[in-house]
């Protein structure tokens, strides 16, 4: 029988180019069977033609023409594996910094890091990054894979030397869990299979520590909110108020206040798909009516206590992307927060974090890449919670009015690390 | 009252993504002006479909349902998508690759070619006609190495064209659709739906599909390693042997291009756990027009492909 009930884990791949993350993401896939026979030979075939030996793993996720001509990672690219209780949505991200808006895009929305260092050269600049970014981005958990083991001969001095330099970097990002693995991506070792080179090591293969890893870690406030998307028209008259829930779980009865409107009122029903039901667990896209007759629209949120505060000017946490430096006065900027979008302008920039030190330096504008404070403002009122208290009701983007680009991710408040 | 959900977190997979896509759904229209849905009758545009039901019910799905027909059918697609369509109270809306073909805009192939890739033309000649700003698609990432690099919002610029280097980042759940006059997006609310996924689902909903996807007898001929279907559009060759076995379809294309599979499954119970073991994947198994080149799939994209 095939399990219809698993959970889901979402990880994402971050270390700097070159690393091997694509070649460990193509063994991971290779060694657990998720690969079809077709596409398997696709790799190969690929592999002969541009003379890159008999398999290049990291064809596996590198399918765009200009990665493989480069042998690089431009992209994400999301694989998908399943073991008898558990689907992982795995994003493979680039390790170049003119790409780290790619790894931003893929590690927003993951549960754990699969962060992978080479053995050899060690930790990069860029894996600091993406290790600070991920920490920014609230993943809690990371798998360390410490590549190229048969590069070094398998040596345990060299790979806790690397465990070392990790531990330096991350000691103060707040990783809840980090489990190391010595692996060589390109042989097998310890990726699936545990290696035979490697007696001095005792913890799990990178498979085995994904299957343990906790699932769903998202910081939730906690208290129930509901951005509202849509409204839907009720046969006979009333109206109810659709979006995904996020905090805590709606039930029926609860009390629960419209925001930024601020007015009490009751969850009457709810209902999913157009069936009615008691509660709404988190994550479900759900419709709900109100006992009171009350304004509601796109863009409003229905919440229950503790409640979340109404603002139209904070401090936020910006990575930004755009070609152009941001400058106070500068890019007309417009804000999507949930379901709300509205025009924004950032007051003022407070401080540059230096990747390095993880300390907060002066500076004045954000050039491509860097991360840094800012005191933002919107034109309308925002329904918000600190990121760290809440991934979905903390977070927001900024687009060029102009471009429509996107060209930042931003986090209300600070990181406990900064 | 029913009690049909947990009260705590949603942790079952098929949950997560039902709630996930519903959420897309919803986000597009909200962030846009005209929507379309993509419709070819195969499986992952019904459950595109049944999904959209679902996001604005009790109301009707609040944009029209566009069929780029190739004019290649499978009568029992064809049947379905009527069905399917009437069902949902959706407006249909065809797109003729045959209508692009009579008024100039793409050669014809001949009786026997490929008009897969003149789909796209077709595609966004029609987008333009009714002034769609956002096109939902039944695509998956699992299904081939290029859809595995797109975003779910997808941006396509003034001639429908996708750059994979110049891809919008797409943070959290955060669907940002801004476009302006002439460009479009493509929307993937099945992104992260694996085929075994799908049909899982399709099992746990029972879905209406066409009958073609069960396993059913039929004359089949082997041409180029598939197993094509004897009927208005393949003809046997002098050399071919028409055999009748029991077939089903993993995947609905053009009549002349999609070969069939060799099984015994009749049930949704019975494909899930065909699919579950499957050693070739749906595409390989069954499209002739992905085997031309190692980048088939991303060069016919850039061109305004689904």
């Amino acid at each position: 029988m095939v399990a219809a009930t698993k959970d889901l884990l979402r990880l994402a791949t971050v270390g700097s180019v070159d690393d091997g993350k694509s070649t460990l993401i193509g063994r991971l896939l290779v060694d657990t069977r998720q690969l079809f026979d077709d596409q398997y030979d696709a790799v190969i075939a690929a592999s002969e033609r541009r003379g890159v030996g008999d398999l290049d793993l990291s064809f596996v996720t590198d399918g765009l023409r200009a990665e493989r001509e480069q042998g690089i990672t431009i992209d994400v690219a999301y694989r998908y594996a399943s073991t008898p209780t558990r689907k992982f949505i795995i994003a493979d991200c680039p390790g170049h910094v003119q790409y780290t808006r790619n790894m931003a895009t893929g590690a927003s929305t993951a549960d754990l890091a699969l962060v992978v260092v080479d053995v050899a050269s060690g930790l990069k600049e860029q894996t600091r990054r993406h290790l600070c970014i991920a920490a920014l981005l609230g993943v809690r958990n990371i798998v360390v894979a410490v590549n190229k083991m048969d590069t070094v001969a398998w040596s345990a001095v060299a790979f806790e030397r690397v465990v070392d330099q990790v531990d330096a970097a991350s000691r103060e990002l707040g990783f809840v869990s980090r489990v190391s693995v010595p692996v060589s991506a390109l042989l097998g070792d310890n990726v699936v299979e545990r290696s035979s080179h490697t007696d001095w090591y005792d913890g799990p293969t990178v498979l085995g520590a994904l299957e343990t890893s906790e699932a769903l870690t998202w910081e939730s406030a906690p208290g129930a909110r509901l951005p509202v998307q849509w409204v839907l028209r009720q046969p006979g008259g009333g109206r109810s108020y659709a979006g995904m829930v996020s905090g805590e779980a709606l039930h029926v009865g609860d009390r629960v206040t419209v925001l930024p409107a601020n007015v009490e009122t009751t969850i009457r029903a709810i209902h999913f798909g157009g069936r009615e039901c008691e509660s709404a667990s988190v994550g479900l896209a759900a419709d709900v009516l109100l006992a009171d007759e009350t304004d509601v629209g796109r863009g409003d949120m229905i919440a229950a206590a503790p409640l979340p505060r109404v603002t139209r000017e904070f401090e936020a946490t910006i990575c930004w992307f755009g070609e152009q430096p941001l400058r106070v006065g500068g890019q007309r900027l417009r804000l999507k927060h949930t379901t709300k979008s509205t025009a924004a302008r950032v007051t003022a920039i407070t401080g540059l974090i230096d990747i390095e030190t993880l300390t907060v330096a002066a500076g004045d504008a954000l050039t491509t890449n860097d991360i840094g404070l800012a005191t933002v403002s919107t034109a309308d009122a925002l329904v918000v919670d600190d990121y760290r208290e809440d991934r979905v009701t903390g977070s927001f983007v900024l687009v060029d009015e102009v471009t429509n680009a996107t060209v930042a991710a931003g986090m209300l408040g600070h990181a406990t690390f900064l | 009252m029913t009690t049909t959900l947990p009260s705590s977190r949603a942790t079952d997979h098929l949950d997560v993504l039902e709630s996930h896509a519903i959420f897309i759904l919803r986000e597009v229209v909200a962030e846009c002006e005209r929507p379309v849905l993509l419709f070819s009758g195969g499986k992952d545009s019904a459950l595109l479909l049944h999904l959209a039901a679902k996001a604005f019910a009790p109301q009707r799905i609040p944009f029209p349902v566009l069929h780029v027909d190739t004019g290649h059918n499978f009568p029992e697609v064809l049947e379905f998508r009527d069905r399917a369509v009437t069902a949902a109270a959706a407006r249909l809306l065809v797109a003729s690759v045959q209508g692009s073909i009579d008024q100039g805009r793409v050669a014809d192939p001949g009786p026997n070619g490929s008009r897969n890739r003149l789909q796209s033309v077709t595609l966004l000649d029609a987008l333009t006609e009714h002034g769609f700003d956002a096109a939902f698609g039944g695509a998956r990432r699992d299904e081939d190495k290029a859809r595995a690099k797109e975003r779910i919002l997808s941006f396509r610029d003034g001639f429908g064209q996708w750059d994979p280097r110049r891809q919008r980042p797409e943070l959290w759940q955060l669907y940002q659709g801004r476009v302006n006059p002439g460009e479009h997006l493509r929307a993937f609310p099945l992104s992260d739906w694996t085929e075994l996924d799908v049909w899982q689902y399709i099992e746990r909903e029972a879905m209406d599909l066409p009958s073609i996807y069960f396993a059913h007898r039929r004359d089949v001929v082997l041409r180029d390693g598939m197993w094509l279907a004897v009927g208005d559009f393949v003809t046997p060759l002098e050399h071919e042997v028409v055999e009748r076995h029991s077939v089903r379809f993993r995947t609905v294309g053009d009549a002349n291009c999609t070969g069939a599979v060799l099984s015994h499954a009749d049930t949704f119970a019975a494909i899930v756990e065909e699919v579950a073991v499957a050693h070739v994947s749906e595409r390989g198994a069954t499209r002739a027009d992905d085997r031309f080149s190692e980048t088939a799939m991303e060069d016919r994209k850039r061109e305004g492909y689904f």
